[in-house]
């Protein structure tokens, strides 16, 4: 099983208003894979979760969820998701850290079925693999933004996905807790085997963690492991960050598409 | 009041009225406010009085319709403003909450022309427009009862849908949760318990015992269950005391009922203050 592409998008392009966001990407996820998804704001890393997860629909190509076609697939219970907007949600929602965890079995227990200990139990555990079980019973507005990252990831988890989404999850953690993270996500992927897709700009320490890279401003300019990655030299990158990123979107300079 | 509710069957009615909306308000008030919608509430209820202006005037107007309950018309007109507001929603993708002072302000246009060709106000409406401890018969009675069974039995099976889409519905989407449809009912349900809830508390003052009793349990709560079991024990509160203040001081229910609401809300707020004030003494 390993080895085997989970995720699977093949020339998909997206675009907002009558901009293109997403051009042609072509992206295989494969079971097992630790993989950062960087490149500069605006560059689509974003959007091209909302297209995996099915919260956006591409104007072109197409995307396959554990061989099924994204729009036959339903084993949503197989991809945790964090995301980036986990936040900026609403700090005065009346709920507890067990509360929110326990809704992301929504999926997994189905329509007219009801909570019960079972779940309650599966929710602790996923608590206490983040490390939050003390904390179960706490407002969710009341913990820090490092604490509440754990607890988001806990709901992502609870489900037991093979895959885990992250859109820049680090942001607004302070340092010292990244640290912490990135050795919970390192856990998670070697002792669990789960999948992980990170989105983040934070190039430096994602490639310490990760197995797999993928820099992308619109479409995918490198896919690689690690270890080739830091052959994909700084003029590589100034050119995808820099100045002439400019010149990249309106020359349609898109001949470092790296068919994965 | 105790001897006057075995004696007087208006009183039962507005009572066991009461005690149920005191109940189903604050039960949808919960999801309303943690979703930021309060204002829907207010619109729905306008619509509502323009409804109720429709059955009356259709009443004078039209022969043959004598003992048209108002309250009916009141919940189509509900009903039809909550679906309304979903549309505009959709349309308006930006600008959400434009939905809502456009079927308030249609609502009570309406309704004021239908108001003046039904020969202007009178008694009846007027409780309509503030409550009435008089106003409920024994069907509008089982009417409410019937929504308020309904309602709870809805909340309880899509418990963790509503809480889902209240709380992230990004979340909810991937999780497979119908949000639309979802939505879709809570709104009608929101649009039967303010058209249910009006003949006690009135038109103007439907969206308060929705909204005020949710506003003092965030004061207190920890959880999303204890905010709706807070809320629902404020509101039943208020609805109790008010009920009996306004059969004694002859006043509309809808004013007491409020109020006692009002003071609710400002005791939880000193009681929070004071609370935090000692926690950070105790701390320090």
């Amino acid at each position: 099983m390993s080895n085997h592409p989970i995720v699977k998008m093949e020339q998909v392009s997206f675009k907002y208003e009558r901009e293109w966001v997403v051009k042609d990407v072509n992206l295989t996820i494969r079971q097992g894979q630790f993989l950062g998804l960087v490149g500069p704001n605006g560059s689509g890393k974003s959007t091209l979760i909302k297209l995996m997860l099915g919260l956006a629909k591409p104007d072109r190509g197409s995307i396959t969820l554990y061989d099924r076609p994204i729009k036959n697939f339903s084993n949503w219970q197989e991809i945790g998701f964090v995301s980036q907007k986990a936040n900026s949600f609403n700090s005065g929602f009346p709920a507890t850290v067990l509360e929110v965890v326990k809704a992301g079995l929504v999926s997994r227990i189905g329509t007219f079925k009801f909570f019960n200990k079972k779940h309650k139990d599966k929710a602790m555990q996923a608590l206490h693999t983040v490390e939050m079980e003390d904390y179960a019973h706490s407002n969710i507005g009341e913990l820090s933004g490092g604490q509440q990252q754990r607890v988001f990831i806990a709901r992502a988890l609870v489900s037991d996905p093979s895959l885990l989404i992250l859109d820049e999850p680090t942001v607004g953690v302070d340092a010292k807790h990244v640290t912490e993270f990135y050795d919970l996500l390192g856990r998670l992927n070697k002792e669990q085997g789960i999948t992980l897709l990170m989105v983040t700009h934070d190039i430096g320490t994602i490639t310490e963690h990760a197995t797999h890279v993928v820099c992308m401003n619109k479409t995918v300019h490198f896919h690689g492991n690690t270890e080739e990655y830091k052959e994909f030299n700084d003029e590589d990158l100034n050119r995808l960050y820099g100045h002439s990123v400019q010149q990249l979107t309106h020359n349609h300079d898109h001949d470092e598409v790296n068919p994965s | 009041m105790i001897e006057s509710f075995f004696q007087y069957e208006f009183l039962q009615n507005a009572a066991i009225t009461g005690i149920l909306i005191g109940i189903v308000a604050p039960l949808l008030g919960v999801f309303i406010v943690v979703r930021r919608l309060s204002l829907i509430a207010d619109a729905l209820s306008h619509i509502t009085l323009t409804g109720i202006a429709a059955s009356l005037l259709l009443e004078k107007k039209v022969t043959g319709i004598n003992d048209w309950n108002p309250v009916y018309m009141g919940m189509v007109f509900s009903v039809g403003g909550a679906i309304l507001i979903e549309r505009l929603r959709k349309l308006y993708k930006h600008y959400e909450e434009l939905a809502i002072p456009i079927i308030l302000s249609g609502g009570i246009g309406l309704g004021v022309i239908l108001i003046s060709l039904a020969d202007g106000f009178n008694t009846d409406l007027f409780s309509y427009l503030f409550g009435s401890v008089t106003a409920v018969d024994r069907t509008s009675m089982w009417t409410v009862l019937i929504i308020t069974i309904m309602v709870i039995a809805i909340v309880i099976l899509f418990y963790k849908e509503l809480f889902v889409l209240s709380f992230d519905e990004e979340q909810a989407s991937i999780s497979g949760v119908n949000g639309r449809w979802i939505h879709l009912l809570f709104i009608v349900m929101v649009a039967l318990v303010i058209a249910a809830s009006m003949q006690v508390v009135g038109i103007l003052l439907v969206s308060a015992l929705m909204t005020l009793p949710v506003a003092s349990a965030l004061r207190l709560a920890r959880s999303f269950k204890q905010t709706i079991g807070l809320s629902i024990a404020f509101g039943e509160t208020s609805v109790l005391i008010g009920l009996f203040s306004s059969y004694h001081l002859s006043v509309p229910p809808g004013g007491t009922i409020v109020m006692v609401a009002v003071i609710i809300l400002v005791m939880t707020i000193l009681f929070k203050k004071v609370r935090t004030q000692q926690w950070i003494k105790g701390e320090v």
